[in-house]
């Protein structure tokens, strides 16, 4: 793979195996009118990385009928297309054909940009305010007296307008937000602070007065700032990253109407009663029953079967199953708000656990803190009032005792060390939703597993290929190269040549398995009682067992297969790391009690529970949780959703359908399962350093706000303190960086990408 | 001390300047797409005009 290709792609890599081109009508749904006729298209093309990609894709494209223009994005790897029409231009089969994957995107430009956008204006309205304030400030210092003073604060007074309004904006709306609702928040001190500084500075300029803070507000904004925005660029990454991987939902379904006309309508759109389409290599978009054709579904997202289940007509199926091998046509017997998808949401909305309530470090750290703050101050008011009676003298040391615990290494504290971790955890091809999801994971205290793709790959391995005759192994090879079903794919990859005859006919029998004829003979690779129908061995009982796959010539069996689930990369290692971190590893699955009883004595996990419906794995925790245990759930399935939504914290790996990824705080991009362990780690790290850095913070204050309550706090050192505070926080979050993973680590080394400018990576 | 009169509003303008500079790239979508700007800057573009 390219050197710059992001963590995304290896993800894509996975999924990609099942997907099948989308088809036009799909891209017609997912595009978007710019209007003029004119429709966009974005597509996310995972694999360009340099001058001549962008080149070659941009000039195909633009050749196609009907394109307007298409514009790569490097940093992003997508592709935007505009053209008009109805008939959409061939852009995928396009861009395959010169060997770039493209898989649609759904484009969200729209809203999520202005937040950013918004972030990135005030940093650099605060910025400057805050570089030209204090170099005014320094030659107030430095002893410019008089009228020089009075025109240097003037300017400053000046020049921190527009910074308050529009930079301060931000905190002042959030604090407002807060406060109407009853809760404090960090930005409450926040706002209080800087806007009583600036109100008392301005008084200070008309009296004359020898002291003004204009710098302290106006600074103290822009650090924050910079704090935010760095919190909201990593999250946002996160989020773009996950939303980039391929849908596995389709978006629509073809109907077949009753005088034989074919409509591609979406998937909000179909009403029980409908005969749809399922193509082999698509998913079934709603809950429904067969009408015609027989095949394979893959059901592995769905209840985490790992086998997968044959179906001809008159059987129900689920919505998110994946049709293997033969062209179905169903009758839709529920709209898709109805199907089994969208019962998982409910579910995972009911599920809603330990997340709801849990409030942020820096939440409770504030709802304290800025009680106290404003207490100290208000106190010290009354203080000098009683002490001197001079009011202009208490209201000036009052604020001073403000702008001094201002939180700004506080507001620093825990954002910095949670950037600073989320870009660790990036570079190893995990992705963290936000902050509160690594504080949560550091408390936990079990670890609950699902096994069907998450433990295992949901990927079947041929086990006993040494013993199969390398002859007879070729043609299986070559035959199962005609076959999407997973049985076939893990034969496949034992194709090489061998001297075997060349296939001259294939046809596979869906639910049975594949036909072939060479010049003497007829072939067939499949369920046992099928392609052995001159064998008496019987063995067709053997239904969804790994023992009934068979290479039979003219009838006669000549070689059997034996599959095994294949585990992912790691997952001993990761599940003996997690024990050694002090977590206790269950495993929940909805497969039978055999095929977990096997995984768990591989990985060596002692408890599981088998055969379980959704809702089970959702009470299963809630248990837990009842119990006093903190739980992370790790899953991928539909079937999963619900437990993730009800576990204290969570991580799904790219795989996963949509929405257990949407409902997980954490998702890995990488097979390894050394994530797991990995994002434990440097949450638990980042856990330590949040709380050095806060005492950091508690212990300046304990330094600074006695001397401000005496008033000995001049601008000069309020703009002093402050800098060396929110330095020495910022120092200590980046020890995060250079941490050793405490053994030495069992993947490979994490590549070195290079890193992008992370203002303008969500785009 | 004359000389502040006009020097601080001068600096301020440069200042000012600067500012509004970064704003109009970012809003023109310079900053949309960093890796591509420095790839294509290697593409010739001898048949087709750029945007």
């Amino acid at each position: 793979m390219s050197c710059c290709a992001p963590g995304a792609e290896q993800a894509m890599d996975l999924t990609g195996t099942t997907s099948v081109l989308p088809s036009g009508q799909e891209i017609r749904l997912a595009s978007r009118l710019v209007g003029d006729g004119l429709r966009q298209t974005d597509l996310s093309v995972p694999t360009v990385h340099c001058a001549a990609c962008i080149q070659a894709i941009e000039t195909a494209l633009a050749k196609l009928d009907n394109v307007e223009d298409a514009r790569v994005n490097l940093s992003t790897k997508r592709v935007a297309i505009r053209w008009r029409g109805d008939e959409v231009p061939p852009f995928v089969a396009a861009l395959r054909r010169l060997g770039y994957e493209a898989h649609l995107f759904a484009a969200e430009i729209d809203e999520k940009d202005k937040t950013l956008a918004e972030l990135i204006r005030a940093v650099a309205v605060a910025g400057f305010a805050a570089g030209n304030i204090m170099l005014l400030s320094v030659s107030v210092w430095s002893g410019a007296e008089g009228a020089t003073r009075d025109l240097f604060h003037w300017v400053s007074a000046l020049i921190a307008i527009p910074a308050l309004t529009f930079a301060g904006g931000i905190f002042f709306r959030s604090a407002w937000n807060a406060l109407r609702h009853g809760r404090m928040n960090m930005d409450v001190p926040i706002a209080v602070g800087v806007s009583l500084a600036y109100a008392m500075s301005l008084y200070e300029t008309i009296n004359h007065g020898d002291h003004a803070y204009f710098d302290a507000s106006v600074s103290l904004l822009f650090f924050l700032l910079i704090g935010r925005t760095l919190d909201h660029v990593m999250r946002e990454r996160a989020r773009t990253a996950v939303k980039g991987l391929s849908q596995l939902a389709g978006r629509g379904a073809m109907v077949l109407r009753g005088d034989g006309a074919r409509d591609y309508l979406p998937v909000g759109e179909i009403e029980p009663g409908m005969h749809l389409l399922v193509a082999a290599g698509e998913r079934v978009p709603v809950d429904g029953r067969i009408i015609r054709g027989a095949s394979d579904l893959d059901c592995s997202l769905v209840s985490g079967e790992s086998t997968p289940k044959t179906v001809t007509s008159g059987q129900q199926v689920q919505a998110g199953t994946l049709n293997l091998t033969g062209p179905l046509t169903i009758e839709a017997t529920a709209a898709a708000k109805d199907s089994f998808l969208a019962e998982m949401v409910r579910l995972m909305e009911a599920a809603e656990g330990g997340r709801a309530h849990y409030r942020r470090i820096a939440d409770r750290v504030s709802a304290l803190y800025a009680p106290v703050v404003h207490l100290t101050a208000f106190v010290t008011f009354l203080g000098w009032m009683a002490v001197t009676g001079d009011w202009h003298r208490a209201v000036t040391i009052a604020i001073a005792v403000l702008i001094i615990t201002c939180p700004c290494a506080l507001g620093l504290a825990v954002p910095i060390v949670q950037v600073v971790a989320a870009r660790r955890l990036f570079e190893n091809g995990i992705m963290v939703k936000d902050g509160s999801a690594m504080e949560r994971l550091a408390a936990i205290d079990t670890a609950v597993f699902d096994k069907t793709g998450t433990l295992t790959l949901g990927q079947p391995r041929l086990v006993n290929a040494s013993t199969i005759d390398p002859v007879m192994l070729a043609i299986a090879a070559d035959m199962a190269a005609h076959s999407r079903h997973p049985f076939s794919k893990a034969i496949a990859a034992f194709a090489g040549f061998a001297g075997q005859p060349k296939l001259e006919a294939v046809s596979e029998h869906p639910g049975l398995g594949i036909e072939a004829t060479t010049a003497d003979s007829t072939w067939r690779l499949g369920r046992r009682g099928w392609a052995g129908w001159k064998a008496r061995t019987g063995g067709e009982g053997k239904y969804g067992g790994y023992g009934g796959t068979v290479l039979s010539k003219n009838g006669r069996i000549v070689a059997s297969f034996t599959f095994e689930d294949a585990t992912r990369a790691d997952a001993k290692a990761a599940v003996g790391q997690l024990k050694d971190a002090g977590v206790s590893v269950e495993m929940l699955s909805g497969d039978t009690p055999d095929a977990c009883g096997d995984v768990a004595r591989i990985l060596g996990i002692d408890r599981f529970v088998s055969a379980l419906l959704p809702s089970d794995k959702a009470e299963r925790i809630e248990v837990l949780t009842k119990a006093g245990h903190k739980v992370l759930m790790v899953g991928d399935g539909l079937n999963d959703t619900p437990a993730l939504g009800a576990a204290h914290v969570s991580i799904a790996p790219a795989t996963a359908a949509d929405i257990g990824r949407n409902a997980a705080d954490f998702v890995f991009l990488r097979e390894s399962l050394s994530a797991v362990p990995l994002a434990l780690d440097v949450s638990r790290k980042a856990g330590r350093l949040i709380r050095q850095n806060i005492a950091i913070a508690i212990i300046y204050n304990a330094v600074a706000v006695p001397i401000a309550i005496l008033g000995h706090v001049t601008p000069l050192i309020a703009a002093i303190a402050m800098s060396a505070s929110s330095l020495l926080v910022i120092g200590n979050a980046s020890r995060l960086q250079s941490f050793v993973p405490d053994e030495p680590r069992r993947t490979a080394p994490p590549d070195r990408r290079p890193h992008t400018g992370t203002l303008a990576q969500p785009s | 001390m004359t000389i502040l009169v006009y020097l601080i509003p001068v600096a301020l303008l440069a200042g000012g300047l600067g500012l509004s500079g970064f704003l109009w790239a970012l809003r023109s979508g310079q900053y949309e797409d960093l890796d591509g700007a420095a790839e294509r800057i290697l593409i010739d573009r001898n048949e087709r005009p750029e945007r």
